[in-house]
């Protein structure tokens, strides 16, 4: 008797949307061991949690701050995932979006006519996102570098670049010592809706529905899902995938240089410390929880996000670590990844020998070999 | 060498037979192996030969038979058992470690191996084996370092380092240069003038007659002769390979060919291992004629359907369609000049298993105006259009929108040949068309390339099923180790000949049989 893989005959959405849900009851169920050990309620503690995040509209206004860059990195990411380009960049992209968006904002408000000074500082932001994204995707369209690792590098010198222009050359000489650059005058600002949150959600649902229209019905998107279903066929019918990689990760770095404008414009409104804390990674796990869908990112990055606020009231109510929210932020990966497979494939007990359970992919590997 | 022959064969395969869902690989084969000798196992493409080694390398169970080695009954449940009996198997594609050395390769998966292996002694042995049959190798190369004979050899001393008595090669001369295939010839002369036996499966005629004692030919799943090689010669090895004398031919009408579609010329091109595959193929095929392609699995047929299609580089040469050079161009620009391609991987490169039906049916005619306006799709075209293909090309599926990963195999190579006779403008290019296909469906496929033919398209139409070449074509083109062999037109042609010439056999000056 043995327990084998089988595949179904066809792919169940119900487990497609099941597997989030039941992944984030994991997550809860781990956590409220992590509160047991650590002596509090889990209870009491997912209380203060779900309180902290959603519980009157300045909490949700505190959601929405740190959900808007989760939603445009998660967008990004996942259109190059859709192609399966893995831009781990995302990071790095957005910080280089807050860089340019801040040089701008500080330096150019003052030559430019007032009202173009805000579009400027967004639309250079996203330009310089789209820019950084381009040189991995260059270098795989064209020399087959893997993109996993040039990405990933990239956020390094982003990251570093960005903290020496705010410690350095661009401090604010009035700031004390302080590291950061001095306040963008007011024509920089990025409107808010309700306290903090600010103007790059709807941004974020604007560039949702784009998405969702380029993907589903256009040339392009439907280019991008051959691809990503079938890079072998995507040749064969003659789609150019190195013109494709390079517009896919313009477009991705773009939506994320646009989450570093919007940071940097619409809630610091100075370019410190704060701008490059692991939205970019996270973006990640919001894509695949999001299942690559534009409205999925949306409503994972704000449930992301709520984990991520009810983690710091925790700690500031019940002095417990914030990383609560990051351990099961983690823990929702897991479940998540495995509960993928279960989509296309259902478990089978076997009785009796093991081999004619396996039998049927062998049988398709002898044909086209012998 | 045949004389050494003692009585008691080393190995007996008695009545082996081995199903796999739909398909009988082998069905009551018979095998017997002598020390001392070389036994070639002869088949086309299909026949069973990879199955029956398989099973007495332990990699498969057989459904029914037995295995007898030196007089004892035996059950070999892995490869680690057959390697305890004294059976070694080196396979098509080597399992070898790329980035350890060969030392390290060979001891690999040696059971009772100390914590840390003293490499010295190995090397020493390595050596010594190397110097008495001819392997040559450095112990400390990284494997990557090697050649593909190279690594051969290291595959081959890894059986001679565990004293193995049986040797199996499967196809062992796909990757070598003539060369190599000379050294290996005298490696295995050694090999059995030291009392061991080897087996080795090919479905070259020439390398029967070159290595083997005897021979054992396999077609269909079954052992149709045992022979030795002093006592038959290619022909008859290649009626009994084949199998065929009585054909069965379609009415079809006389062709009428008009100007040339397919131009090619002097193309050469190298296969995914960077070997030459095709050495020069010069080839034209006219408006309203098939030309069909016959010739073995691996003699470059893959590759020159490639290239044309703009897949695969040329290294040289040239290929015009309706009279535009696309030598090196993009796929595209093969697609925009006409050609329409049937490939070979039908679900691996030929669909999009997780998208739907009509979303198949339109992976070509997307770029067109009749489904697009601008950059936008149009679903409803793309509707409409794959309806009226389901129905042209009878393909049954519960909807337009089903994923077409969960249709029969018949109706996904209709799905390709509806998309592709749509598509192209000129040229079709047919790789096994009905691999695999079931009766009905394979007479559909053939029917639909016909009325392609009498629309004027021109055909290229390669196959390994004879019969298909010759009910279908117009003109057969042999193709042997990257080369056009000869070409005939079809109510020329028997399949004695083609056979002969599929097998690497000379026959006539300019290609032509008689």
């Amino acid at each position: 008797m043995r327990i084998v893989f089988e595949k179904r005959q066809s792919v169940s959405r119900r487990i497609r949307v099941l597997v989030p849900v039941v992944s984030m009851v994991f997550a809860l169920i781990f956590g409220a061991f992590l509160f047991l050990f650590s002596g509090v309620n889990p209870l009491v503690a997912y209380a203060a949690m779900a309180r902290g995040a959603f519980g009157d509209i300045h909490a949700v206004a505190e959601t929405m701050v740190k959900a808007i860059p989760l939603m445009l990195t998660g967008l990004g990411v996942s259109i190059a995932f859709r192609m399966l380009f893995w831009n781990i960049g995302a990071e790095g992209q957005l910080a280089m979006g807050g860089l340019v968006a801040t040089g701008v904002a500080l330096y150019a408000s003052e030559v430019l006519p007032p009202w173009s000074v805000l579009p400027a500082v967004i639309l250079l932001g996203m330009v310089a996102g789209a820019l950084w994204a381009a040189v991995p995707a260059a270098l795989r369209a064209y020399l087959q570098v893997n993109e996993t690792i040039t990405t990933l590098m990239m956020n390094y010198i982003a990251i570093l670049l960005v903290s020496h222009v705010y410690h350095g050359p661009w401090r604010d000489p009035d700031g004390y010592g302080f590291p950061g650059t001095a306040r963008f005058p007011e024509v920089a600002w990025l409107p808010r809706l309700y306290d903090r949150a600010h103007m790059g959600l709807v941004f974020a649902i604007i560039a949702a529905a784009i998405l969702w229209f380029l993907v589903q019905r256009t040339k392009w998107g439907f280019e991008l899902r051959i691809t990503g279903e079938n890079p072998k066929a995507a040749r064969y019918i003659g789609i150019r995938i190195p013109r494709l990689i390079l517009v896919t990760m313009l477009v991705s770095g773009a939506l994320c240089g646009l989450a570093g404008a919007c940071e940097v414009t619409g809630v610091m409104r100075r370019l410190q410390q704060g701008l490059t804390v692991d939205y970019g990674y996270t973006a990640i796990i919001v894509a695949w929880m999001g299942q690559l869908n534009p409205w999925g990112v949306l409503l994972v990055a704000f449930l992301l996000a709520g984990l991520l606020v009810g983690g710091d009231q925790i700690q500031m109510a019940m002095g417990l670590p914030a990383a609560m929210g990051l351990v099961m932020q983690g823990a929702l990966l897991f479940p998540m990844l495995g509960g993928a497979l279960f989509a296309e494939y259902r478990l089978r007990i076997v009785r009796g020998s093991a081999e004619e359970a396996v039998l049927p992919q062998e049988s398709l590997a002898e044909e086209s070999k012998c | 060498m045949s004389e050494q022959r003692s009585g008691e064969p080393i190995l007996r395969m008695v009545g082996i037979t081995k199903r796999f869902p739909g398909v009988l690989a082998n069905d009551h084969v018979d095998l017997e192996l002598y020390q001392g000798e070389v036994l070639a196992l002869l088949g086309e493409n299909g026949a069973g030969k990879s199955t029956l080694m398989n099973v007495l390398n332990g990699l498969y169970r057989p459904d029914e038979g037995a295995i007898i080695v030196k007089g004892q009954p035996v059950d070999i449940q892995s490869p680690r058992d057959a390697y305890n009996l004294g059976i070694g198997m080196v396979h098509q594609n080597f399992m070898l470690v790329e980035t350890m050395t060969v030392a390290e390769n060979v001891v690999l998966g040696l059971q009772n191996l100390p914590f840390q292996p003293e490499l010295r002694g190995v090397k020493r042995r390595l050596e010594a084996l190397g110097e008495r049959y001819g392997l040559r190798v450095d112990p400390d190369a990284y494997i990557w370092q090697l050649s593909v004979g190279e690594q051969q050899r290291v595959e081959i001393l890894k059986l001679l380092y565990r004293d193995v008595d049986v040797l199996i090669l499967d196809e062992p001369t796909a990757v070598l240069t003539p060369q190599e295939v000379d050294d290996l010839v005298d490696v295995l002369r050694q090999v059995v003038r030291e009392g061991k036996a080897a087996i080795f499966i090919t479905h070259k005629l020439r390398e029967v007659m070159m290595f083997a004692d005897r021979v054992t030919v396999l077609r269909d799943g079954r052992n149709v002769a045992t022979r030795s090689t002093s006592e038959t010669s290619s022909d008859e090895l290649a009626r009994l390979m084949v199998g065929r004398e009585v054909l069965f031919r379609v009415d079809k009408t006389a062709c009428e060919p008009g100007t040339p579609v397919l131009e090619v010329q002097g193309l050469r091109a190298l296969n995914d291992k960077g070997l030459p595959a095709l050495r020069g193929v010069s080839l034209t095929v006219r408006a309203g004629e098939i030309v069909g392609i016959a010739g073995v699995a691996g003699n470059g047929q893959r590759e020159l359907a490639e290239v044309i299609t703009g897949l695969r580089e040329a290294t040289a040469g040239e290929v015009m369609v309706n009279g535009r050079r696309i030598t090196n161009c993009p796929p595209l620009r093969a697609i925009e000049a006409g050609v329409g391609h049937i490939p070979e991987d039908r679900v691996e490169m030929g669909l999009v298993g997780g998208m739907s039906v009509a979303e198949n049916l339109a992976l070509k005619a997307y770029r067109s105006s009749d489904l697009s306006l601008g950059p936008v799709l149009s679903p409803d075209s793309m509707r409409s259009f794959a309806r009226d293909l389901i129905e042209g090309f009878d393909i049954v599926t519960p909807s337009t929108e089903t994923q077409v990963k969960f249709l029969s195999g018949g109706n996904l190579q209709k799905t390709i040949l509806a998309r592709e006779l749509t598509a192209c403008e000129g040229l079709l290019v047919a790789v096994h068309p009905t691999r695999g296909l079931d009766v009905g469906a394979t007479e559909t496929v053939r029917r639909q390339l016909l009325e392609e033919r009498d629309r004027g398209t021109a055909v290229l139409l390669i196959s390994e099923d004879l019969d298909e070449l010759l009910e279908v074509s117009d003109r057969i083109a042999v193709m042997y180790e990257g080369q056009i062999v000869g070409t005939m037109p079809v109510d020329e042609a028997d399949i004695e000949s083609i056979g002969l010439m599929m097998a690497g056999e000379q026959l006539g000056k300019e290609g032509n049989v008689r």
